[in-house]
């Protein structure tokens, strides 16, 4: 039996992942919804609670660990990927996640995500992206919007936004996801996704925060904007989109355009997607699609395998011990050069 | 050749090299110490090196210079003033004349002491010629050319060649000091197996410095230096970066456990790592972060793994790490944090040697963080520092900083090897389920310790972080009566540990006039300069905290048992501040030095004196 697939008989319920503590975020927050579909999607595993491992940093979104029924350690802001990347490589055998946020993740830890998506450790990271500070009740974060007014940004916000995927892009990253809170079916889908990747798994979750940035995503993942707003990847597949799926996306002179797609026809410069490119370019052009030009991807944007550090690591010290013996104390400690004194 | 020449015995020489950060010194004087260990000396070495890694040749910035005592008496320091300089160069020669004492022996390498390099060393006319050194014996030996014309029959290129000069320089110490060269020529040929006739040069160029020691009358007297006894045992010659790492993997080893080490190459601490990560056989894993935050992150995270966790650094990466250090603190979990500490504040002078950290690793946390804090007192006790601070973090589920000093992570003695056999076993327990509900804060009433439940055990499943917690369950808690009892209970925690440490001893003088009480890497000069002042143990004692927190018990008691007490530290008082605070009506007094060099014995002696 695969454990790392979902079970066609779960031992497990939803309830099994709920841990005793009163979840504390704010009545409509989307972290509730991301919650439950960690938890539903848990259940579906035959792997047993203790297994897996929540290491948070700071945010709301980073309290996470404490509302799973699981291992969990909610550390200190921007943290989180280093945490996970030292147990990973002492206990290649847990699930490790990492939940962040845009601040967490993107402003005080950007430095930490970098270099654990470039090592590629078998570690799940999910970045909860509100445009916001809310924690610390409202400020622009690094995905905020040009010119977005805020408490700290009152003449509006004169930081230019970063892109999470490409930022998860330029750092190799083999698995790069997004999905939003109001879909938790298509996040069930990538959180298997990731869960079932040999490697960095970095997955983007629009969520809407309620209190200090309510509806950012609106005109996106909204009931009656998504099926004209919102792109879903599927490998192999062109990106078909809208209410009567007769709209696609082309590719003109490398940029990638909005046109009428007829099933019947054939299109020569129809984009087909591809999760597992050699080069990440095809990724990065589908990153470029922003609302209101054009509509959102969502889904897996890349998907290689590449070996992970953890099991490089591992490797390294099993070499050691197959080339020069498993370590004899006595013989460090007599290394060198050494003599006697009678 | 006759041998006219007249032998001295002398019980301890200081020897000074000094060149080009290019011109090799450091292994040239690590060769001359790996023969004085053979040839059965007791010594102590001090590398003295810039943080350039080659400033441009020929200028001050690029000196590189390396002192050894060697001695057939038991020796404690690296000595205070060199009995003979080898200066290749007029940089070298400028920047260490201070160190030579006056009637010393001066060998200069002639050859280079031109109108270009004398400029590059800021000297306006030829220290040879214009009486600069006319209080010391000077040997002017044309090294390069000499070095040349031995090596002329060789199928070298000219720079090649001329790289062979300091095993020229060192065949000439190896004669004027009678030692044997063959333990030399065995490690050249293992250096340069896969260059044959590099190695077959560098042979010749020490045969040439020999016999030319041997053949010119200038070089009449040669020494020789007796074997010390030491005690019975094997040795091996061991810096202080090398014996944290052996002693890490052996503490490792007696907690039955796999060794993490979390790293970011810094300045004298980048040793550690190195040795580690050629370790890996002995279960060691290495991890070299993208920062000192990433650092000291993953060691926690192996450490909530379950196994020894280690991250090592240096004073500004220490700066970095505080904030995850009170997160050890607060998820109480066991966490070596090596401070290998240099010159500051800031980047300071990151090759220099400095005690200044004391207060920055005791207290340089938010919040009340109160961690255990060892220093090694020598090169060699590194090792039993390093197994130390693992049976004290995994008993005690703590933090523990180890730290050291530039000075013993360079600086190299023998180490009586010891009998790892007879160590005893470090225990770990890890928690599992049972009938009752598992309580991730619940303490041993004698240890204080919460349980090291790690993850994957069924059962057990619990969060820990960095928000305050309720007592027992560890869930969070903002109660402010609860608050308070867990600051308290980690407090106590780390002041029971006192009661698991050897009481402080005294050397000496059990009580009376003053007690000379220091605290690591300045322990071989302290004991230099009691030894020399109170040869009966009649006046002086002498004391040495290698832990820092908590203190030893007894402590008290013995510092109110003199006149007065002594504090020498290489800062301006940091550990005679906690000490005045504690015990008040003690008359403490501070001798202080912050040069980013170790204390000379004189300077210890000099201040004894004046308050005797």
């Amino acid at each position: 039996m695969n454990v790392d697939q979902p079970a066609q008989k779960p031992i497990f319920t939803k309830d099994d992942f709920v841990s005793s503590q009163e979840v504390r975020w704010c009545p409509g927050c989307g972290d509730y919804s991301i919650l439950a579909t960690a938890q539903r999607t848990l259940a579906k595993y035959n792997i047993p609670r203790e297994k897996h491992v929540f290491i948070s940093g700071i945010g709301c979104s980073s309290r996470f660990p404490y509302y799973m029924n699981t291992y969990g350690f909610h550390t200190i802001h921007g943290r989180a990927p280093t945490i996970a990347s030292g147990l990973k490589c002492v206990a290649p055998d847990l699930k490790v996640w990492v939940i962040t946020g845009d601040g967490d993740g993107l402003s005080i830890g950007g430095n930490h995500l970098i270099h654990c998506m470039r090592r590629n450790i078998d570690i799940n990271i999910l970045l909860v992206n509100n445009q916001i500070y809310g924690l610390t009740k409202g400020q622009y974060s690094p995905t905020s919007e040009f010119g977005k007014v805020t408490k700290s940004s009152p003449m509006g916000s004169i930081d230019y936004p970063i892109n999470a995927l490409c930022i998860a892009l330029a750092s190799e990253s083999t698995f790069v996801a997004r999905t939003t809170d109001t879909d938790p079916r298509h996040m069930g889908m990538i959180l298997e996704r990731a869960m079932a990747h040999k490697g960095t798994s970095f997955v983007e979750i629009y969520q809407n925060c309620i209190i200090f940035n309510d509806k950012a995503f609106g005109p996106v993942t909204g009931r009656d904007t998504k099926e004209d707003r919102m792109v879903f990847l599927e490998d192999g597949k062109p990106l078909i989109f809208g209410k009567d799926r007769n709209k696609a996306i082309f590719i003109k002179r490398l940029q990638p355009v909005t046109g009428d797609y007829d099933p019947v026809k054939t299109y020569p410069d129809i984009l087909v997607h591809q999760e597992s490119g050699v080069s990440s370019h095809h990724a990065y052009l589908l990153t470029q699609m922003r609302y209101p030009e054009m509509p959102v991807p969502f889904g897996v944007f890349r998907a290689i395998e590449r070996p992970t550090y953890d099991a490089l690591l591992q490797n390294q010290v099993d070499q050691a011990v197959k080339d020069r013996g498993a370590g004899d104390l006595k013989k460090l400690i007599y290394g060198g050069q050494t003599w006697r004194v009678e | 050749m006759t041998h006219s020449k007249t032998i001295t015995q002398a019980t301890a020489i200081t020897v000074r090299f000094a060149g080009d950060s290019g011109d090799g010194m450091q292994l040239t004087g690590d060769q001359f110490t790996d023969t004085s260990a053979v040839m059965g000396n007791d010594f102590a070495t001090f590398p003295d090196y810039p943080a350039e890694i080659r400033a441009p040749a020929g200028t001050l910035p690029g000196v590189s210079s390396f002192q050894i005592q060697f001695s057939e008496a038991i020796v404690f320091t690296p000595g205070d003033i060199a009995d003979v300089l080898i200066a290749m160069n007029p940089a070298a020669l400028k920047v260490n004349l201070h160190h030579v004492k006056k009637s010393g022996l001066i060998i200069v390498n002639e050859s280079v002491f031109t109108e270009p390099n004398l400029r590059k060393a800021n000297y306006k006319t030829n220290p040879l010629n214009d009486g600069t050194l006319q209080d010391y014996q000077v040997m002017r030996v044309p090294i390069t050319e000499l070095t040349k014309n031995a090596l002329k029959e060789h199928p070298l290129k000219l720079t090649e060649v001329e790289r062979c000069k300091n095993f020229f320089a060192l065949g000439l110490m190896f004669w004027l000091y009678s030692r044997d060269y063959e333990y030399t020529f065995q490690w050249i040929k293992k250096k340069f197996a896969k260059r044959p006739e590099i190695a077959e040069a560098n042979i010749a160029a020490v045969k040439a410095g020999y016999s030319f020691g041997d053949i010119t009358e200038a070089f009449n007297v040669q020494y020789q230096v007796k074997k010390a006894s030491l005690q019975k045992g094997t040795y091996r010659k061991i810096t202080g970066n090398e014996a944290l790492a052996i002693g890490l993997i052996a503490g490792a080893r007696l907690a039955n456990k796999t060794l993490f080490y979390g790293s970011y190459p810094i300045t004298p601490a980048s040793g550690i790592l190195h040795e580690l990560s050629s370790h890996k056989h002995y279960d060691v894993k290495t991890f070299q972060a993208e920062d000192e935050i990433a650092a000291i992150g993953t060691a926690i995270g192996a450490s909530f793994g379950g196994q020894i966790a280690v991250t090592g650094t240096s004073g500004p990466g220490v700066c970095l790490k505080s904030e995850a250090l009170g997160l050890a603190v607060m998820a109480e979990l066991p966490l070596i944090l090596i401070d290998v500490q240099r010159s500051g504040p800031s980047t300071g002078m990151p090759t220099k040697t400095e005690q200044t950290d004391l207060l920055q690793v005791l207290y340089g946390r938010n919040g009340e963080s109160p961690i255990c804090v060892l220093a090694p007192q020598t090169p060699a006790d590194c090792f039993d520092v390093a197994v130390e601070a693992i049976r004290i973090a995994v008993k005690y589920m703590t933090p523990v900083a180890i730290l050291s000093e530039g000075y013993l992570a360079n600086a190299a003695e023998p180490w009586k090897l010891p009998e790892i056999e007879k160590f005893e076993k470090i225990t770990v327990v890890h928690p599992q389920k049972t009938e009752a509900e598992f309580l991730p804060y619940a303490r041993d009433p004698k240890t204080l310790a919460r349980p090291w439940a790690i993850p994957g055990t069924p059962g057990l499943e619990h969060r820990i972080g960095g928000l305050a917690k309720a007592d027992l369950t560890g869930n969070v808690s903002y109660d402010p009566v609860n608050n308070q009892k867990m600051i308290q209970l980690r407090a106590e925690k780390i002041q029971r540990i006192a009661e698991d440490i050897p009481a402080l001893e005294v050397r000496g003088a059990k009580s009376g006039q003053l007690l000379v009480l220091g605290w690591g890497g300045t322990y071989g000069a302290i004991y230099q300069a009691v030894d020399d002042l109170d040869k009966d143990s009649s006046r002086i004692g002498q004391a040495h905290l290698k832990y820092l927190c908590p203190f030893p018990r007894g402590l008290e008691k013995i510092v109110r048992s003199y006149k007065k007490v002594l504090v020498p530290e290489l800062n301006s008082g940091q550990l005679i501040m906690l000490l005045r605070a504690q015990f008040p009506g003690v008359v403490f007094e501070g001798l202080n030095k912050i040069q980013g060099l170790p204390f000379q014995v004189d300077e210890i002696r000099n201040k004894i004196k004046g308050l005797l």
